[in-house]
């Protein structure tokens, strides 16, 4: 090589770390801006909350106190069902549920009914689409600036998988699920995750060791960050229902609950929808989560010459997939559904949460470069 | 099929209300109270049994299994850091002698980890065969018919037709078998069944793990590893003599290894210059000439971190690379006494690295005795000034060996083994200068040192490569993987699938009108059943259509819907069904 086109060279590289670190300051920018539009939107959930407790709702309650009655009645509950085509009239479809199980019906949502509270509501999701928009933009320009997928940190694995959190939550909304109560719980925890990642976790932007450079990496890391998402969601949603179902219980026990109680928790669906949300999104995603294991498998086995060897992190990824299998087993098992289950559901999570903060900070393994 | 099945029922409650209807629609098994056996050890032997293919215990199984995973997470491991359990034996000398007792060095070599995975597979076992058996059984026989009273199923519809009970019994026939049920006419019912692939890939899910096992398993005993360094132009031949160092599982055997050859013709690696990650490699490769067996032909290969060359079972791997200095040394006389490049190992990652020359006969003293020479150097491939004992960067950009020579007895004699990196000094004295001080001295490529009294010279002439590579074979992880994967479809149709019964019964009513009634019942109350069902009594209500309401013909047990619910526009979207049906 010429001096001349060594020289060329150089400055090219120069001119693209240019480029890369302007693309950086974008992203820092645009992460920044994502929060203060999650705030906003955390407000705005606030006060949908807020509004919504003028309104009296006492839908549980009321169903629970009026039990004895609705027992001697009939326990179903009817819906219709209409064909596909426009016939005037139809057969409908009796849905009963099974016997023993409480009939509640589902808490109207935060707003509770009240018509300022469902605007703040409907404010609060359109704030959290525009964070969410903003941050995906940030986490694309990070991804752009070191020219590779944004997963190569903590910090990046941390606005990444909020992101995809939020992105869930926005599409089952979006599919018309009822998941609006959701809204104020994870907007929160999206505000601690992302202050984590820019005050502790922040690393500048860079590229990749060798031991990284791998399509697995893509695949592998992508859906280990949409199974925590998803994981991540259940478990929100299993702990409303561990409050709701005490709560159900005090009341069809004849006990009083707090007047916080009464008001918050009234408005989320019945503890069984509840229930069956966490379930549903768990059993969904967890073909996906043993997928990811299976994927990081391989790559192990490209990487470091044996698939399995019980690093750290594969120990708690492993971990973590047999919580979730006995959380799947309990749901079969008599005596182990509801609760018990449910409590299950939160150490599989915990498992997962500890896979990936506990073990990047204070175990070290072959995964440890996971730049803290 | 008869009430004396002994399959799960969805619940006692039901039991009276659905008989067989609802049995057998899984084939999980049936949870029974931990009763106390009959005295006998055949009592003994099948409660045993029983309780350990039971649900709950296959339950606290999994959960130990769980548990028992975490100490060997946050415990060195003899498995993956031999060094750093050494150094915690140390440190607590104690608590080291007690995880001993307890195998937690190695927990998943473990008598307790074997034990717990040991007895869930057979309890897995143990419940996949009789699952097996009683789903063939199922496939065999016919969905159970239709219960007394459907109005007791979750999800029910009836209307009143003008058409004929046969008609609407075929025209059910049809419908459902359109839809993939299976389906056959049970007296005055048509009982259908439909979703069996859930049970197909849980038990393959179920086996698959079993497969997984095996084939880890397998793995395990038949593996072999083993790691050689090879300088660049030079070669190796996978044969256990030339390996630096070799593992292998219990039932391996040398005729094992898969027979092929390569050299290292290259080795090329260029790291970050700036920024945190100053350092950090960016390209990592060796370039390899590779033959199979004894007459193969030569091929060429590039050999990177996750990209290992793979020959038949085995597979190369790059593990590790480093500096190799080309020393030569000669004696009082001039004559050479040695001259080879020698390989440091790495200390840091900027490849601060140690090595050791001996001189094992050859060299003769200034005396003219004969005596043995060794030399520990000190190898930093870039020098910066102010960092005397650590390189600044990994690449060879300004070299200095540094080289401290002694004299004496190295010790190999004595049938010792010795690592080649380790210099025993208890019979060697270290070279001094006419001060008394201590020979010791940077060198940088072609510059020479002196010994003292004219003892030799020894001279660094250049820099090679070398680079580590780890020889693993496996047998069994196609195995393992095909069982991967057959675990993921599995599981992913035991989840998603739904299995699900229907009824259609059409029967005179007392009017001469023909009364229809259709239900459906699934494993778990699902949204799914009613609006399926919702859709069948649809089309078939189009085939059949409605005739008056007779005024007593309302089924006890449902409420009657005010005529704003008929409108199938005004909801779109039924609510879901609350609560999940206890299946047992
Ligand atoms: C190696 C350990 C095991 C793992 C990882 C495992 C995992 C799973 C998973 C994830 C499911 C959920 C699929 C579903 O809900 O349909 C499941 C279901 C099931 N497992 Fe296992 N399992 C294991 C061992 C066992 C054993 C030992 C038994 C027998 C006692 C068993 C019996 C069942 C049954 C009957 C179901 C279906 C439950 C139902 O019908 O809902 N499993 N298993």
């Amino acid at each position: 090589m010429t001096l001349a086109a060594v020289t060329d060279l150089a400055g090219a590289t120069n001119l693209a770390a240019a480029t890369n670190e302007s693309l950086a300051n974008l992203s820092n920018t645009l992460i920044y801006s994502a929060m203060a539009v999650y705030t906003l939107a955390f407000f705005a959930y606030i006060a949908e909350w807020l509004f919504g407790s003028r309104s009296k709702v006492g839908r549980t309650a009321a169903a629970l106190t009026a039990e004895a009655k609705a027992k001697a009645k009939a326990p179903a509950v009817t819906v219709t069902k209409g064909g596909s085509t426009a016939v005037l009239e139809r057969p409908q479809v009796v849905v009963r549920s099974a016997a023993g199980s409480r009939d509640v019906p589902d808490g109207p949502g935060a707003h509770g009914g009240d018509e300022q509270g469902d605007l703040y509501g409907r404010i609060a999701i359109s704030l959290t689409v525009l964070a969410f928009l903003v941050e995906l933009a940030g986490v694309i320009a990070r991804a752009a600036s070191v020219e590779r997928a944004p997963w190569g940190n903590m910090y990046e694995f941390n606005i990444t998988f909020s992101t995809v959190a939020v992105g869930v939550y926005l599409s089952l909304l979006a599919l018309k699920k009822n998941v609006r109560w959701l809204g104020l719980f994870l907007i929160t925890t999206v505000l601690l995750d992302l202050g984590l990642a820019v005050t502790v976790l922040y690393t500048a932007s860079d590229q990749l060791v060798p031991a990284l450079h791998s399509y697995w990496l893509y695949i592998h890391v992508s859906t280990a960050i949409f199974c925590g998402a998803v994981f991540y969601v259940g478990a929100v949603a299993t702990i409303l229902y561990l409050f709701k179902d005490s709560y159900e219980n005090k009341l069809a026990t004849g006990g009083t609950p707090g007047r916080f109680a009464n008001s918050v928790l009234d408005r989320l669906p019945a503890s069984a929808s509840l229930d069956k949300f966490a379930y549903r999104v768990n059993a969904a995603v967890f073909p996906l989560w043993t997928f990811t294991i299976i994927a990081g498998a391989i790559w192990a086995g490209d990487a470091w010459g044996r698939y399995w060897g019980w690093d750290p992190k594969e120990t708690w990824s492993f971990i973590t997939w047999v919580a979730y299998a006995g959380y799947l087993h309990a749901r079969a098992t008599a005596g182990w559904k509801g609760r018990k289950a449910a409590y299950l559901a939160l150490i599989a999570f915990g498992c997962w949460l500890f896979n990936y903060y506990g073990v990047n900070i204070f175990v070290s393994g072959k995964h440890s470069y996971a730049g803290v | 099929m008869s009430k004396t099945t002994t399959d799960a029922t969805p619940n006692a409650a039901d039991d009276q209300d659905l008989g067989a209807a609802g049995s057998q629609l899984s084939t999980a098994p049936k949870e029974d109270a931990p009763n106390l056996p009959a005295l006998g050890v055949i009592g003994w032997a099948r409660w045993f049994w029983r309780q350990l293919t039971s649900m709950r215990v296959a339950l606290l199984l999994l959960l130990l299994l769980a548990l028992g995973a975490i100490p060997g997470s946050l415990i060195p491991q003899t498995g993956t850091d031999e060094t750093k359990v050494a150094d915690f034996r140390t440190a607590h000398p104690t608590l080291g002698d007690v995880y001993d007792k307890l195998g937690l060095f190695h927990v998943y070599s473990s008598v307790w980890f074997s034990a717990v995975y040991i007895l869930l597979f057979v309890s897995l076992i143990g419940c996949i065969v009789p699952r097996t058996w009683q789903f063939v059984g199922q496939l065999r026989s016919r969905p159970p018919g239709a219960p007394k009273r459907l109005t007791r199923l979750p999800a029910y519809t009836t209307w009143r037709t003008e058409a004929e009970p046969e008609d609407v019994r075929e025209a059910a026939l049809t419908l459902l078998k359109k839809r993939r049920f299976r389906a056959h006419v049970a007296g005055d019912a048509i009982a259908a069944e439909k979703g069996y692939l859930r049970e197909v890939g849980n038990l393959a899910f179920h086996i698959a793990l079993i497969v997984m096992l095996i084939a880890f398993a397998w793995g395990q005993l038949f593996k072999s590893e083993g790691n050689k360094l090879i300088l660049e132009g030079d070669g190796f031949s996978n044969t256990l003599t030339q390996y630096d160092d070799f593992k292998s599982g219990n039932l391996f055997s040398n005729d094992d290894l898969v027979p092929f050859s390569f050299t290292l013709d290259d080795f090329y690696g260029t790291y970050e210059t700036s920024g945190p990650n100053k350092g950090t490699p960016r390209v990592y490769q060796a370039t390899v000439d590779y033959s199979v067996g004894a007459y193969g032909k030569d091929k060429k290969s590039v050999i990177k971190v996750n990209e290992p060359l793979e020959i038949g079972d085995s597979k190369v791997y790059l593990t590790a690379h480093g500096y190799a200095p080309v020393i030569k040394i000669r004696d009082g006389k001039g004559k050479v006494v040695y001259d080879d490049a020698v390989p440091m190992l790495p200390l840091d990652s900027n490849v601060t690295s140690t090595g050791v020359v001996k001189v094992l006969d050859g060299y003769k003293n200034a005396q003219g005795v004969r005596e043995q020479l060794g030399v520990s150097a000190f190898f930093l491939p870039t020098y910066t000034k102010g960092s005397e004992t650590a390189s600044t960067f990994p690449a060879l950009l300004n070299p200095v060996l540094n080289l401290t020579p002694y004299y004496g007895d190295l010790g190999v004699d004595s049938g010792i083994p010795q690592s080649v990196y380790q210099l025993n000094k208890t019979h060697m004295k270290q070279f001094k200068d006419a001060q008394g001080k201590d020979v010791r001295e940077n060198l940088r490529p072609g510059e020479s040192m002196k010994l003292p009294n004219g003892a030799g010279t020894i001279s660094y002439e250049g820099t090679k490569e070398w680079a580590n590579f780890q020889v693993t074979q496996q047998p069994g992880s196609t195995w393992a993987l095909a069982g991967a994967l057959a675990a993921i479809f599995g599981l992913a149709a035991s989840l998603f699938i739904q299995r699900r019964r229907v009824w259609v019964r059409a029967v005179k009513g007392a009017d001469g009108v023909t009364v229809v009634e259709m239900a459906g019942l699934g494993r778990s109350e699902s949204a799914k059943v009613p609006e399926e069902l919702g859709d069948l009594a649809g089309i078939l209500y189009d085939l059949a259509p409605g005739a008056p309401e007779a005024p007593d013909a309302e089924e006890p047990g449902t409420e009657k819907l005010g005529p704003e619910h008929t409108d199938p526009h005004t909801h779109p979207h039924p609510p879901v069904v609350p609560a999940e049906r206890p299946e047992k």
